[in-house]
């Protein structure tokens, strides 16, 4: 392969933003900036279907590489796929088009503004998906911040000014020690080329601390308990479609983080950090899911069902199992659909009655029956129902911690019935029940662009529910590959003690 | 006389000062015409040292003058930042009435001071240098000199900076009492042996240095003087003197002391710290926006030392791409200022920029880089700037140093960040003039570009800076 297609993904979202920056409209309403984004945000999803079509599924190594130089002699511009990132830069691409056909309902103000900024966003998201050297990886997830920053403030709630503060500095926070770390790395071991480093394998006495400052940045962005409390501020002040973006695809770099950087590079040091792994998800998935039965408001329960999620996450990939890691990308696969379709439902309503309160809701079955069918298809796929993804992730994900650790894997399962008890109960009030308020009365159904936005992720959630196969294809080869490395290391560096 | 051939900078920018004077005494309203003709001879300035850039080290005047390419390069930004600092103040001068001819002069004479300063290798020749710079600072800093604060802010300087040049000469003498020379490289061979003279030397010399680059704990004077002086002259004083004294820091610090890094290093730590912390946590309580930019270049200063710290070319060489990108920061802030206007008069506090991007999304947009980029945040020009000095500071194992300048940048992120969301956030105001002068246009779009596209090639600054080595 000599064409570039990695570079074109990441790049043609930047190019048509620079489009949309040079369209006028007299009228402001933008429709050809709008146009514009659409047909490159699709052109994007229609290029990465295409190369999940060449994508050789059953090859172990790195595809589509692309090596140049860059910073000169010693970082080099390496991106590259394999069955783990073309699936998280597929849902970014297939995403993305959704997020900008709903711009039309929530955002009024700075529309061309608002544009641009999802398009930048496209671009460092698929960039942290693809980089195969750690500088560049930090570069694509910390460049992040800014447009998001810019997303929540701009064009937030009340309270948008302290939520997009404490987003970006607690992710900054996070960060800065992994990039202590990368730079260590490069020091130790001469390089910051991942593949390199896979071969070279980083010295025992270092991976501790290593893993601990990659970890500092992961768990904030996860995010994982106690350092969670910036997702539920950001996501009820964010428009709908920044919480769609943060739920969707942010929160899964650091999943991804985790697999190709935590587990990869520092094997012994995962092993020894494992329990703590495990407490911090078990509390992730109680507390957070006790958390979300007391909110009042939907947006914040979603958040909070988020960091549970997470949690299930988090603890299926330190299960070290096949199922368990393979598990967890199909539960962030699979959350990444129903969390961003759940905050497209919630803003359905919110745009027509204005509050996001649950308690001024009641009975819309009655007045918005299309509605209430997809909200009940995303709120059984919340809760993990058979036939829909989240099943599979968090059956896979239990299944590889009972192998492991049969009582974690006992509290684990408690949180797939607070699941049920929140996601059920939120859908109870909402949907069903009286209608109180007169104002529901007038609320109109779905309208097209809703539909087409709510039914492109009604199918996959349940066709990838009802048949796995093609994503499961796809991770196999590259999540054995990562556990063969993993558990020779570990073999190898037992053997050199002996 | 081969040797002048070397100074030839030098000789045309003396002449050209004397010169200016006579037309501007002889010659009525001159002030415009002396203006532009100085802008003019600093580019011919600058061709005149790009032109002597290719020798190798040459040493002149018994060996008390020195050209390099540290001095090379030095002069190269010092000159360049030169001439944008007059094309961008250029309409401001006029607006204020300070249009006369003593302002282009003077920073002249400064910037001719500064090239002293770079290329000496005598303690003398640098003295004599630091003397004719600062002299035409303190000028410069009291410039408006029917504004109170201006005149405030002068004196003030010229206290603390006599000052400091006192303990500086203190430890002049100290080091020729103790090492038997004035000349950089004798006192390197003569001091192989710790003595305490010399050590004090060092100890006095270091605290005229920091004072003249504003590093805690001898900062004091920074933010009264930025937020007093004439904005033009703020923006010379954040870029210029700052190039001079980080230059003659190397300087010090790898020629005369090389083999005293023992004894300075901890200093420079120290120094380094407390500027990155104290630059980041006091800028956040500030109203107006120079005062804040004079905290700001505190902390960036205690970067910059960061890599000076580090007794390596690595870090030598971080510190030198440290002060490339942070001046162009520095062209594309204060140019975001100057425009800044509205029925003849300049606004400088922050809650003047609230709503800015509603009416001027151009505008609103290079500071959102600028901020962004000053806060270190990638793919802008200022996180490679920190990312060098990082990875030298790793590289000799100084976790200490690194973790303590990451988390400031933490804590600094936050008051940039206030800035945007005034700019961005906030109910917008009244409409500031959209008509500017050319040059402070280009310089704008230039620097903002620069930052914004610096990830696309960012061995440029690198390759030019790796000729450098001291050690």
């Amino acid at each position: 392969m000599n064409f570039p297609i990695l570079s074109s993904l990441i790049l043609l979202p930047t190019i048509g933003a620079l489009f949309i920056l040079f369209t006028k409209s007299s009228s402001g309403k933008y429709q050809s900036a709008k146009y514009v984004a659409l047909f490159i945000s699709l052109a994007n999803f229609l290029l990465s279907l295409y190369l999940w079509y060449v994508f050789d599924k059953n090859s172990v190594d790195f595809q589509f590489v692309e090596n140049r130089e860059w910073l000169s002699g010693f970082v080099n511009y390496k991106v590259g796929i394999d069955g783990i990132s073309i699936l998280f830069i597929i849902l970014t691409t297939f995403i993305t088009p959704i997020c900008i056909i709903s711009v039309n309902a929530t955002i009024t103000n700075r529309l061309k503004d608002f544009l641009i900024a999802i398009l930048i966003m496209e671009t460092f998201m698929i960039g942290v998906f693809c980089s195969l050297d750690l500088v560049v990886f930090y570069l694509f997830f910390e460049a992040g911040l800014i447009p998001m920053f810019l997303i929540i403030g701009i064009w937030g709630g009340e309270r948008r000014v302290y939520s997009a503060f404490k987003f970006f500095l607690y992710t900054l926070l996070g960060s800065v020690l992994m990039l202590v770390a990368i730079i260590s790395i490069y020091w130790i071991t001469g390089t910051t080329d991942v593949e390199k480093l896979y071969e070279l394998g980083i010295k025992a006495e270092y991976q501790n601390l290593l893993w601990l400052a990659f970890f500092s940045s992961f768990a904030v962005k996860t995010p994982m308990w106690p350092v969670h409390t910036w997702l539920p501020d950001a996501h009820v002040e964010a428009p709908t479609v920044g919480s769609v973006l943060l739920a969707a695809i942010l929160l899964k770099m650091a999943g991804y983080g985790f697999i190709r950087f935590s587990i990869g590079l520092f094997p012994l040091a995962s092993e020894n950090f494992t329990m703590l792994v495990y407490i911090l998800s078990l509390i992730a998935i109680i507390y957070t899911s006790l958390v979300a039965l007391m909110q009042e408001d939907m947006k914040k329960l979603i958040a909070y069902s988020s960091v549970a999620h997470m949690g299930f996450v988090t603890l299926g990939i330190f299960t070290m199992t096949q199922q368990g890691i393979e598990g967890s990308i199909f539960q962030m696969i699979s959350h990444g659909l129903v969390s961003a379709a759940l905050f497209l439902s919630v803003g359905v309503v919110y745009e027509r009655h204005h509050t996001r309160l649950i308690n001024k809701y009641g009975g819309l079955v009655s007045t918005m029956p299309r509605y209430a069918i997809v909200f009940m298809v995303f709120t059984l796929g919340a809760l993990g129902l058979p036939g829909t993804t989240g099943f599979i992730g968090e059956f896979l994900i239990l299944m590889g911690a009972f192998e492991k650790n049969i009582l974690v894997a006992m509290i684990a399962s408690l949180g797939v019935i607070l699941g049920a008890a929140y996601m059920l109960w939120l859908f109870k009030r909402v949907v069903f029940g009286e209608m109180n308020n007169q104002d529901l009365k007038s609320m109109k159904d779905l309208k097209n662009f809703e539909i087409i936005t709510l039914t492109a992720l009604v199918i996959p959630i349940l066709f990838f529910g009802f048949y796995p196969e093609p994503l499961m294809n796809s991770i196999e080869a590259s999540v054995e590959n990562t556990l063969n490395m993993y558990n020779f290391d570990l073999i190898d560096n037992l053997a050199s003690k002996d | 006389m081969e040797n002048f051939q070397y100074i030839l900078p030098e000789i045309f920018i003396s002449v050209s000062i004397m010169l200016f004077l006579l037309v501007g005494v002889f010659k009525k309203n001159s002030a415009i015409l002396i203006y532009n003709l100085s802008n003019l001879s600093l580019v011919i300035l600058l061709a005149l040292i790009i032109n002597l850039s290719s020798l190798d080290t040459v040493f002149l005047f018994n060996n008390s003058y020195l050209i390099d390419n540290l001095s090379n390069y030095m002069k190269i930004i010092l000159v360049g930042s030169g001439i944008f600092v007059m094309l961008t103040g250029s309409k401001y001068i006029q607006v204020i009435n300070l249009n006369k001819i003593e302002y282009p002069i003077l920073i002249l004479s400064s910037i001719l001071g500064m090239m002293i300063m770079i290329s000496s290798n005598d303690l003398i020749v640098f003295y004599m240098g630091l003397e004719l710079q600062s002299l035409a600072l303190y000028v410069l800093a009291s410039f408006n000199r029917d504004n109170l604060l201006s005149t405030e802010s002068g004196l003030k300087y010229f206290v603390l900076s006599a000052l400091s040049s006192g303990l500086l000469l203190y430890g002049c003498s100290l080091t020729y009492g103790f090492s038997e020379s004035t000349n950089f490289d004798q006192i390197l061979i003569n001091s192989t042996e710790f003595n305490y003279g010399t050590t004090f030397g060092i100890v006095f010399i270091l605290v005229g240095l920091a004072f003249k680059i504003s590093a805690v704990p001898f900062h004091m004077w920074a933010p009264d003087v930025y937020q007093g002086s004439p904005t033009s002259v703020t923006l010379f004083f954040a870029i210029l003197p700052k190039i001079a004294a980080l230059s003659v820091f190397i300087k010090f610090l790898y020629t005369p002391f090389a083999n005293m890094n023992d004894e300075w290093q901890a200093i420079i730590v120290f120094i380094s710290i407390a500027s990155m912390i104290f630059g980041a946590v006091a800028a956040i309580g500030q109203k107006n926006l120079k005062r804040l930019i004079a905290y700001s270049s505190i902390s960036h200063m205690g970067y910059a030392l960061a890599g000076l710290a580090t007794v390596s070319n690595q870090g030598i060489q971080s510190s030198i791409t440290y002060i490339s990108i942070y001046l162009v920061m520095n062209l594309a802030f204060f140019s975001c200022l100057f425009m800044l206007k509205r029925n003849e008069k300049y606004y400088e506090n922050i809650e003047d920029l609230s709503g800015l991007s509603k009416k001027h999304p151009i505008l609103s947009f290079s500071l959102l880089i600028v901020l962004f980029s000053l806060a270190g945040i990638p793919p802008l020009a200022g996180f490679f700037a920190k990312f060098y000095v990082f990875l030298a500071v790793i590289e000799q194992s100084m976790y200490f140093l690194a973790i303590v300048g990451l988390l400031a940048t933490v804590v600094a992120a936050f008051y940039y960040l206030r800035i945007i969301k005034i700019i961005y956030f906030d109910p917008e105001k009244e409409e500031y003039e959209t008509s500017h002068n050319l040059g402070l246009k280009i310089t704008l779009a230039i620097s903002t570009i620069f930052i914004l596209a610096y990830f696309i090639y960012p061995s440029g600054i690198t390759e030019i800076v790796s000729k450098i080595t001291m050690i």
